[in-house]
């Protein structure tokens, strides 16, 4: 323990420079990305506010604790807060911004002052986003013309904030894209490269390729409420359902945005874990891509009832299951990464495993929903709500917690209390899982989304999704305070305490300013674990 | 900034070579300007889809547009096209007295490309037509407003070139913010260009 100590004491990029403005101002890609995760948590924290104030109206039928406006208040603020603040820039902007130049050998991503440009973006665009949540914005994040041409002046404050956050996104993957291209160390080929560093590679091209769709549009609607240029306004020969489709082409993209980096995660934690190299390395790397790819022609499964030619139908339905196909891959890669090897369960296999668990059961009741039958009968029921809550909450918070675990002695050169994090793992997946599980039958017997009100038939379900939902939120309560405590005090770690063979532990835990004291050779893939270790 | 890297030119950082700073920005700007072409392609998409739906209006429309002052504005942005590679080489060369000179006349054309395009707005709006009068005008002010802002921004670089010219910067072995600068502002032109037919031609000429 005391040699963990004296390297703790050592000069690091936390205790380099001193104050709030040497924060703010640091160019270091790790100190922004701590930064951004700071940041997105507390506003997780708000979002998660919103949901249990959602989830304690719906308790019993009739009104509950808030009028039919206010709650469709409350769902918009959860939505915009949720997506736009918290799990959009998700993965990439903190953990992908901390990891990447780590993993590939480089000592800072390349444009060090764009990152923190983009930081300072997403604080703007946090900053307006939270003006409009006080002005009664009511329209659900998807902000559907033409509902969102009557609320000009929320729905214009909300829009521009997404319009900011959007520019945020496109600047972080450009910085990635090149970073990725021109950063790397010696020796660290195309084919070496880690694959959560290919899955921010797949997720930065769609941020890059899809973003500006939905800036232009949100600018569309922008204009369409302040000068009624009427592109999507019914009354002017405009339609409304051009909004719907543009809107769905960047933000069904933006599904993988959120998605691929967990998965990435997930890749680097199972063979870690497993002590076994990854199985299949290359159908990984050609799933993350792929499923980048696929992502960008399966919008128009969001229209299947909205009015589209069977033609269009049939042809989205079939775009929409080949995304099986790349995600399966990964799944049984996954699986096969663990045949046969020396399994330990710590707390970040634990939620490897359960984002394994829980994706699956995401994809395929996505598959009921690609489905055109299905979907006539679950298309905007609770079935949807629980389908991309498994994805989104299930998939992506989950893999973002899995990473934190896995590289939080990296980051804080200190261990959280491990059997406790177990324990609130466990919270956290039964309150999780009873929340969103009753959800499927709501859907499947006929509950709509967005509903302030239900009969009473209903009232049983939504009883036990609404208790298990404060199960959920205690968990998340246990995590974070978890991992707040063991920031400040947790024991002093050891520099790679779970023996991963990746580029990131081969320095110092936390790292020194510049990461490396010398540009690492790389001679080998990462993944290069004996069986029996 | 920190004062290690105030005696660096600018683009530079501790960490990188300048040789590898040069590709690097070449290459982050190719890749913002796909997001550019991006955000203009779903205006195109928009101005087809309603062409499509509403042709005979709007080539009613299309034909109180200008065209001699739409073309004329084509011409004075493909010269300043032709000025801004002028400055791209003299910056190659060094020679940051040419360079300014090039980016002067580059940054006169973009002005006066934004007074023949308020030119034709103040003749629009006296005959009460507006962004709101329909989707035709609409869009011809959302693209052509839109298009106007990147004129500004990119002439706004311009400026920021010229004092960094000024300044004697640029030398055979540093020039990247000319370069990437003009491909920006050649993107600018070439938008331009797809938006003159568009708009002014396409049904606007009987």
């Amino acid at each position: 323990m005391s040699e963990a100590e004296t390297a703790n004491d050592k000069l690091n990029y936390l205790n380099c420079e001193k104050g709030f403005l040497s924060w703010l101002m640091s160019i270091d890609h790790k100190r922004i990305g701590l930064m951004y995760m700071a940041s997105m948590f507390l506003f997780f924290v708000v979002g998660g506010i919103f949901a249990l104030a959602v989830r304690t109206e719906l308790f019993s039928h009739g009104e509950t604790i808030v009028n039919a406006q206010a709650y469709n208040i409350l769902f918009t603020l959860h939505g915009v807060i949720m997506i736009f603040l918290f799990i959009v820039p998700g993965i990439p902007a903190t953990l992908g911004n901390f990891l990447l130049p780590l993993m590939i050998g480089a000592k800072d991503v390349v444009f060090p002052k764009l990152n923190r440009f983009s930081y300072w973006l997403y604080l703007l665009g946090a900053m307006v986003a939270f003006f409009a949540l006080f002005m009664k914005l009511d329209t659900g994040w998807t902000f559907y013309a033409p509902y969102s041409l009557e609320n000009s002046r929320a729905v214009i404050t909300a829009t521009s904030a997404a319009f900011i956050l959007g520019f945020s996104s496109i600047l972080t993957g450009l910085n990635f894209l090149v970073t990725i291209h021109k950063m790397r160390a010696p020796g660290m080929q195309w084919g070496r490269l880690p694959l959560f560093v290919w899955t921010l590679y797949a997720t930065a091209i769609l941020q890059v390729a899809a973003t500006p769709i939905i800036g232009i549009t949100l600018l569309l609607l922008i204009l369409e409420n302040a000068l009624n240029i009427g592109v999507f306004d019914p009354s002017k020969g405009g339609d409304p359902l051009l909004f719907e489709h543009l809107f769905w082409f960047y933000s069904h993209p933006v599904v993988y945005i959120i998605i691929l980096p967990a998965m990435g995660i997930v890749s680097e934690i199972v063979p870690v874990f497993s002590r076994k190299p990854i199985f299949g390395y290359k159908a990984l790397v050609y799933a993350s891509v792929g499923i980048a790819g696929i992502s960008l022609l399966v919008w128009g499964h969001h229209l299947f009832v909205a009015g589209m030619s069977n033609f269009a139908r049939y042809l989205f339905s079939f775009l929409t299951f080949l995304v099986a196909i790349p995600t399966a891959v990964k799944v049984f890669n996954w699986v096969a990464t663990m045949y046969k090897g020396s399994i330990s369960w710590d707390s970040p296999m634990l939620y490897a495993m359960s984002f394994v668990f829980l994706f699956l059961i995401a994809g395929t009741t996505g598959i009921h929903l690609a489905t055109l039958a299905t979907n006539a009968h679950y298309h905007d029921t609770y079935f949807v709500v629980a389908h991309f809550h498994y994805t989104l909450q299930g998939g992506a918070v989950v893999g973002l917690l899995a990473g934190m675990h896995f590289w939080f002695p990296k980051m804080f050169g200190r261990m959280f209390n491990e059997s406790f994090a177990k324990f609130s793992w466990l919270v956290l997946f039964i309150g999780f899982n009873g929340t969103f599980l009753p959800q499927f039958v709501l859907g499947m017997q006929g509950m709509p989304r967005r509903y302030f009100d239900y009969p009473p038939e209903f009232e049983g379900l939504h009883r036990i999704s609404t208790i298990f939902s404060f199960v959920n939120g205690l968990g998340y309560a246990m995590v974070l305070g978890n991992l707040l405590y063991a920031a400040f005090k947790g024991k002093f770690a050891t520099s790679n305490p779970y023996l991963s063979k990746s580029l990131e532990w081969q320095t110092d835990s936390p790292p020194i300013k510049d990461n490396f004291a010398e540009i690492p050779r790389v001679t080998d893939w990462t993944y290069s674990y004996g069986a029996t270790q | 900034m920190s004062s290690s890297e105030a005696s660096l030119a600018p683009g530079e950082y501790h960490h990188i070579e300048p040789e590898q700073a040069y590709h690097a920005a070449k290459f982050g700007m190719w890749i913002f300007l796909i997001t550019e072409i991006h955000l203009f392609a779903v205006l195109f998409c928009v101005f087809a889809v309603y062409r499509f739906k509403y042709l005979a209006e709007f080539e009613r429309h299309a034909q109180t547009l200008d065209w001699k002052l739409g073309g004329l504005n084509t011409i004075v942005l493909l010269t300043s096209s032709y000025f801004m590679v002028r400055a791209v080489d003299s910056a190659q060369r060094g020679l940051n007295g040419n360079c300014k000179t090039w980016l002067n006349f580059t940054f006169l054309c973009g002005l006066i490309f934004l007074a023949i395009k308020a030119f034709e707005y103040d003749t629009k709006f006296s005959h009460y037509l507006g962004p709101s009068t329909n989707i035709f005008y609409g869009l011809y002010f959302t693209m052509t407003g839109l298009h106007g802002v990147h004129v500004i921004a990119g002439m706004a670089v311009i400026w920021w070139l010229r004092s960094l010219a000024a300044n004697n910067r640029f030398s055979t072995t540093y020039y990247t913010p000319v370069e990437v600068s003009g491909l920006y502002w050649h993107l600018v032109d070439i938008i331009w260009i797809y938006l003159f037919p568009l708009l002014y031609l396409i049904g606007g000429i009987k």
